[in-house]
């Protein structure tokens, strides 16, 4: 069947497996390597997707769970949807989550996603606490920090490439209710965005929109959004801290035509947003599923961007060489006339794990259209980066050269090379490792 | 405070996906089948979820003698009985070995009509319970495809059909549920239509919906009753020739 990820590029024909326990996974991995786990399928790119793919929807229970710690014991087939579904009633919230709840454990891991809390919380990886994952032969191995310590941090950012993640113990944090203390902050240009950055250092949440088709003296303008979980006085009525409004499902209901989105579209949506973000300065207390996870209100939203697809450019670039780099990348953008919905610019704090994404300093998230235009912006931002030292994202990539990974990002060499020596690599693969040559 | 709810063929996708939607509505839960130890993860998942009891006990459907004992052994009568056993079996295997037919008609016919049978008599003497039965659309004509199937999925909704015009005039509910094409174990591998395929949760969610609402029969997806009732309607002399 034809497989893709949440860009809908690209696409490759394979075999989608559904084992339904451990033994049948076993067999897979030995009798019908390479394979590539999946779960929800919201990697931008190829990074869930092969030849042989692995549906881990069999492999979805919850296991057990301490109140008095938050650890989490769960199949890699569970969503943190289901986690805050389950647990948020409890007093209960995963302590790292990326902008969407369909992620799965394994995916989260996989990835090792960040969330608005990277900037001082770190990422998924700095809540897990181990991982089962199934090795080459099929057995069953534990790694965490003090046990195969190695397997374990290759693994947190390692993209499904050192076995197939099968649990995993998580630790949720505690939150007294389910709302968000938002503050909203307007800025005019990139300083001003940036300079909001810092001074919200200590806020849990900061995240910013930013206005990629706007010009000159505005360049860089973004509404930035911090927010802090409430606590039970903030709320109007305590009495029912975790009752929060359900969103109605919408679906969106068709591949929008090519042409509906474009630069007029988009510019026209953008200063919009502003605008009405402007209106909406100061604080608000918003509830956790507006607040985490806006786009998960519309199902199947990628269709807006038709058939063909669309792509993510994201890059993290470090503290000293942010401002020029992603001064270079707006203005990149706005030159090439390419439109961009969605723009996040982010400040991320240290991270140390050999493989994970983030870098101490900014990630700029943009998702693009699958068009021409597009596509011949990506070298020059891709160029940009690497000029000022950055790197990509692994999860939301779908079309980078294997040259541009080494050169942005040496740790991926040893990376490889430990796949190679331990047996890793003939067993799991997936479309993206084998193009980027992991 | 809601009522508990036995599951029997608790292994199976239906069964899995509907255990999830009434512990979510906070129904406590037995779950029935054989092998029943292997079902603890199952319970753990649920109990964790939904913060309701969960239980696991022993059951075969198959010891027709052992049907009372089994409903008698349980700690309580439960509010709700929902009956997910059944086999499809192979249909050329139940051609060629009435031993085989003989499993497919114990396991979708006899034995969740007897047990349902026990339960509607306790139901009937407490003066309250609703009976669930998954059944098929593959009972509603007889097809050279799965015949053998189909009649004991026949025989079992003639059974609850019966069942509820006898308790009628009692407060105990019968409902009827015909599945079109699930995407259950049984049916891995075979090639389903998408539009016409439900995925369990929506089965679930219907089932739930059903017992809130004292429905009688439900369809899953609405084009089966349609596409039910085009089979059902066509004269015997065009519907033997078809390959259906």
């Amino acid at each position: 069947m034809e497989l893709s990820g949440w860009g809908r590029y690209p696409r490759v024909q394979g075999t989608l497996h559904s084992p339904r326990d451990a033994a049948a996974l076993a067999t897979l991995v030995t009798e019908a390597p390479p394979l590539i786990a999946r779960g929800l399928g919201r990697a931008y790119g190829d990074s869930a997707i092969g030849a042989q793919t692995v549906s881990m929807r069999h492999f979805s229970k919850m296991i057990a769970f301490d109140p008095e710690t938050g650890q989490l014991v769960a199949e890699a087939g569970v969503s943190l949807g289901e986690v805050i579904d389950a647990f948020l009633p409890r007093g209960w919230f995963p302590s790292v989550t990326p902008g969407t709840k369909f992620v799965t454990l394994g995916g989260a891991i996989a990835a090792d996603v960040h969330g608005k809390n990277h900037h001082c919380e770190g990422s998924f990886a700095a809540f897990t606490d181990w991982i089962d994952l199934m090795a080459p032969d099929g057995s069953i191995t534990r790694c965490a920090r003090d046990e195969n310590p190695e397997l374990f941090h290759n693994t947190l950012g390692g993209m499904g490439l050192t076995g197939i993640i099968l649990r995993a113990a998580i630790r949720l944090r505690r939150v007294e209710t389910g709302w968000i203390r938002q503050t909203m902050i307007p800025t005019s240009n990139l300083d001003e965005t940036l300079e909001i950055f810092d001074e919200t250092l200590s806020a849990t949440y900061c995240v910013a929109w930013i206005d990629c088709l706007a010009k000159e003296e505005a360049l860089g303008r973004s509404l930035v959004m911090t927010g802090e979980h409430a606590a039970l006085g903030d709320l109007p009525s305590p009495a029912t801290p975790f009752e929060t409004p359900r969103p109605r499902a919408i679906r969106f209901p068709l591949d929008l035509p090519g042409f509906a989105l474009n630069s007029y579209t988009v510019r026209a949506f953008n200063a919009l947003y502003y605008r009405m973000g402007m209106r909406k300065t100061g604080e608000a207390l918003v509830d956790w599923d507006s607040y985490f996870y806006p786009l998960d209100a519309v199902s199947d939203w990628n269709r807006l961007y038709g058939k063909r697809g669309f792509m993510q450019f994201q890059c993290a670039l470090p503290l000293d060489a942010g401002r020029d780099g992603l001064t270079r990348l707006l203005e990149a953008i706005t030159r090439s006339g390419a439109a961009s919905f969605l723009a996040v610019l982010k400040r991320f704090g240290p991270q140390t794990s050999p493989v994970s994404f983030p870098m101490e300093g900014y990630t700029l998230a943009l998702d693009f259209p699958m068009t021409a235009r597009s596509q011949a912006l990506m070298p020059e931002l891709d160029r940009i980066t690497l000029e000022h030292g950055g790197r990509f994202y692994l999860a939301k990539d779908s079309r980078m050269s294997p040259e541009t990974l080494r050169q942005t990002d040496p740790r991926w060499d040893a990376f490889a090379r430990m796949r190679a020596d331990t047996g890793l690599a003939t067993r799991f693969a997936s479309a993206q490792s084998q193009r980027l040559g992991l | 405070m809601s009522g508990l709810v036995l599951i029997l063929g608790a292994r199976s996708d239906m069964a899995r996906a509907c255990a999830h939607r009434f512990a979510r509505a906070g129904h406590p839960l037995v779950l029935a089948a054989r092998n029943a130890a292997t079902l603890e993860a199952d319970a753990t998942d649920l109990r964790l979820r939904y913060r309701v009891a969960v239980t696991c006990v022993e059951f075969d459907a198959t010891d027709i003698a052992g049907l009372g004992a089994f409903l008698d052994g349980l700690a309580e009568l439960p509010a709700v009985a929902l009956c997910a056993v059944g086999t499809m079996g192979d249909q050329a295997q139940s051609q060629a070995d009435p031993q085989a037919a003989a499993t497919v008609l114990r396991t979708s016919f006899e034995g969740p009509a007897l047990v349902l049978g026990e339960l509607a008599q306790r139901f009937e003497a407490r003066g309250s319970g609703a009976i669930i039965g998954i059944s098929s659309v593959a009972g509603e004509r007889g097809r050279a495809s799965n015949y053998v199937y189909g009649a004991a999925k026949a025989g079992f909704t003639a059974f609850l059909s019966g069942l509820r015009n006898r308790l009628a005039r009692t407060p105990v509910q019968v409902i009827t549920v015909l599945p079109g094409f699930v995407a259950t174990r049984m049916t891995e591998g075979l090639d389903l239509p998408a539009r016409l395929t439900a995925q369990p949760d929506e089965v679930a969610e219907a089932i739930f919906r059903a017992y809130e609402k004292r429905r009688d029969i439900i369809y899953i997806r609405p084009i089966w009753r349609v596409i039910m009732g085009v089979i059902r309607a066509l004269p015997e002399p065009v519907f033997k020739r078809t390959r259906l």
